[in-house]
């Protein structure tokens, strides 16, 4: 498959991209709009072409599928769940105690229209929950957010790189639309890589002392120490891993900020907004977290308007106020309940903005 | 007494056990199990190919006391996160401690389908009829009539349910190949020397440890529930606690073996 073009859904090619970058295991609950993910890997289990992976397992609940995970996990194994909003919320509780324990693993939640039951149609706003920790206590998740079955595809192998470079678990952030997309893509070229486990994950200890996973201190100086190690290694990954993308931004007046599948329809906007003479570009975060503040900030410093356009109410406009500053004016264009903006929407919305503004 | 000195001496090699003095409190069987397993991973030479999963509740220090790889679990979620070592690393043994209400309550759904796919992992539940860890609230396996902290007034079946028994519960699932309730608390008999103590518990406790490990080597899932007191949240001197399980406790949980698929229990 590597190398070769390819007509493919968003969730299938997350499957394919994992199990071709050396994924070991895969532990499934079902629940719309991920389930392509269970069903590609449960069919490709005992596949030859895959040697490595050698465990698929649909669990009794999401609770289960996490704890699976984390045990997993704890071998130093490529390990990997997916599951959309609803089943998001259950996720939280294992991915607290993964992201103490430093347990590198890929989860991807295929964001669906909450709260609660919502609806199985795209949204972002889960956007909070990905990126402020969503469990109890202080933790972080490496947090990617594809716009492509492209990305869908190669964002596996970059998510577990990262969760073993740094010891944290990585969400990949889609929704209804990259997980249910279909497009012809060029699968990119994986490897199945060797990584170094042997400081820290569970098994023979032959010859070592114990090694133990644990989130628990009951000591409080020690657990402050603890954390405080935990949380530099946040502040190194804010100021090395960050990735986003700009687009037509170095002349823009106006600056959209979209990720995932809203960045795709606002750089169409871009393009057709530009043949009209407006000034429009795009900034596009790729991590949510580490979010990518500091190229933001350099944006607003050049006087520039914003527009975020999110498929919830206003979540990572926090995020780019914070970044661009109080002196910075940021519109807001939030579409939710399984709605997408269309670019005519988006265009309209723009057009507001300059009269306002001018 | 003899039998006892014989144990007293064996306990003093123990590799699989730490030099820490355990925080467990007096009375309690906790450590008795601990000693238990640490000595059948001896015996069977296993320690260094075994993880051993911690839970919340008294169980939760027991990395500070056996001398294998822990990975610590979530309240309940220690059978998920044995069968994630276990399904990635099939040549190791994984075994769970827990106390009955992370086994019975919050970590029920974790149990059964552990014992539902024939999960091939070990599973030591610790019943002594109370949430020690917080203090005394209800268990799943608390007795009617019962006081707890969350029962002041004695566990009332009518509101509550009855006591919860696991080992009964669990043998009816045909994927478990091992399910046997021993008991950790000595009993006191009388001889013409005086009073003793009969430690044919901890022995029959010895034997359910080792062939849960057995079962696990066959590739089955083992459960072994284990009767113990809490003489301090129960409010109950030590020895008046122990008497309380073998004289009231054992006949709501009988002693036994519920399920051997492998015959691995010998006469």
């Amino acid at each position: 498959m590597s190398g070769q073009r390819i007509y493919i859904k968003g969730n299938e090619a997350l499957a394919y991209g994992a199990l071709q970058s050396g994924l070991n295991g895969y532990f499934a609950y079902p629940i719309t709009p991920s389930s392509e993910l269970p069903e590609t890997l449960a069919r490709e289990f005992g596949n030859k072409k895959y040697p490595q992976y050698k465990c698929f397992i649909q669990s009794a609940s999401e609770l289960e599928a996490i704890n699976m995970v984390i045990g997993g996990a704890s071998t130093g194994a490529q390990v990997m769940t997916a599951t959309s909003g609803p089943g998001f919320s259950l996720k939280q509780e294992g991915l607290s105690y993964a992201a103490c324990m430093e347990l590198p693993f890929l989860i991807a939640d295929i964001c669906r229209s909450g709260p609660g039951l919502g609806n199985i149609g795209p949204e972002q706003s889960d956007y909070f929950q990905a990126t402020k920790g969503g469990g109890h206590g202080h933790y972080r998740l490496f947090v990617l957010a594809p716009n492509s079955v492209q990305e869908m595809a190669s964002f596996p192998k970059l998510g577990f790189d990262l969760a073993f470079k740094y010891r944290n678990p990585v969400l990949i952030l889609g929704d209804a639309y990259t997980g249910q997309l279909k497009e012809d893509i060029e699968f990119p070229s994986l490897d199945a890589p060797n990584y170094d486990v042997s400081s820290w994950a569970v098994g023979d200890s032959t010859g070592r002392g114990p090694h133990i996973l644990n989130s628990m201190e009951m000591d409080f100086q020690k657990h402050y120490e603890n954390m405080g190690r935990i949380f530099e290694k946040y502040k190194i990954i804010e100021e090395r891993e960050v990735l986003y993308e700009e687009y037509l931004t170095q002349d823009a007046e106006i600056v959209i900020v979209a990720f995932g599948i809203v960045s795709r329809i606002a750089k169409a906007v871009v393009n057709t907004l530009r043949k009209k003479g407006l000034r429009v570009g795009l900034f596009r975060p790729i991590s949510l977290w580490p979010f990518p503040t500091a190229a933001m900030r350099k944006l607003a410093s050049d006087g520039r308007r914003f527009l975020d356009i999110e498929l919830n109410a206003g979540q990572m406009i926090e995020d780019v106020r914070l970044a661009v500053g109080t002196e910075t004016r940021v519109d807001f264009l939030g579409r939710w309940g399984g709605i997408v903006p269309t670019e005519r929407e988006i265009e309209r919305k723009i057009q507001s903005v300059e009269v306002v503004a001018s | 007494m003899t039998q006892q000195s014989a144990l007293r001496i064996k306990a003093g090699k123990i590799e699989s056990l730490t030099e820490n003095p355990t925080h467990y409190c007096a009375g309690c069987e906790h450590g008795t199990l601990t000693k238990l397993i640490a000595a059948t991973l001896d015996e069977l030479n296993i320690r260094e190919k075994t993880v051993m999963i911690d839970s919340v509740g008294c169980s939760v220090l027991a990395y500070n006391y056996l001398n294998c790889d822990h990975i610590v679990a979530a309240h309940g979620r220690a059978p998920a996160v044995a069968a994630g070592v276990k399904r990635l690393r099939p040549e190791l043994y994984v075994f769970t401690v827990q106390g009955d209400g992370d086994a019975l309550s919050i970590g029920l759904s974790e149990t059964i389908y552990a014992a539902k796919r024939g999960t091939p992992i070990t599973i030591f539940v610790v019943n002594n009829g109370i949430y020690g860890m917080t203090g005394g609230q209800m268990a799943p396996t608390t007795l009617p009539g019962q006081i707890t902290t969350t029962t002041p007034y004695g566990r009332d079946p009518a509101l509550t349910g009855t006591e919860f028994d696991g080992s009964s519960i669990i043998s009816q699932i045909d994927g478990a190949a091992y399910v046997r309730r021993a008991s950790l608390v000595v009993n006191e008999i009388s001889n013409p020397r005086g009073k003793v103590y009969s430690i044919k518990n901890l022995l029959d406790a010895k034997k359910a440890v080792k062939n849960a490990f057995q079962v696990q080597a066959l590739g089955g899932f083992a459960l072994v529930e284990f009767l113990s007191t809490c003489s301090v949240n129960w409010k109950m001197p030590i020895l008046e606690a122990k008497r309380y399980v073998n004289e009231q406790v054992i006949k709501r949980f009988p002693l036994g073996v519920f399920r051997d698929t492998f015959g691995v229990e010998k006469p």
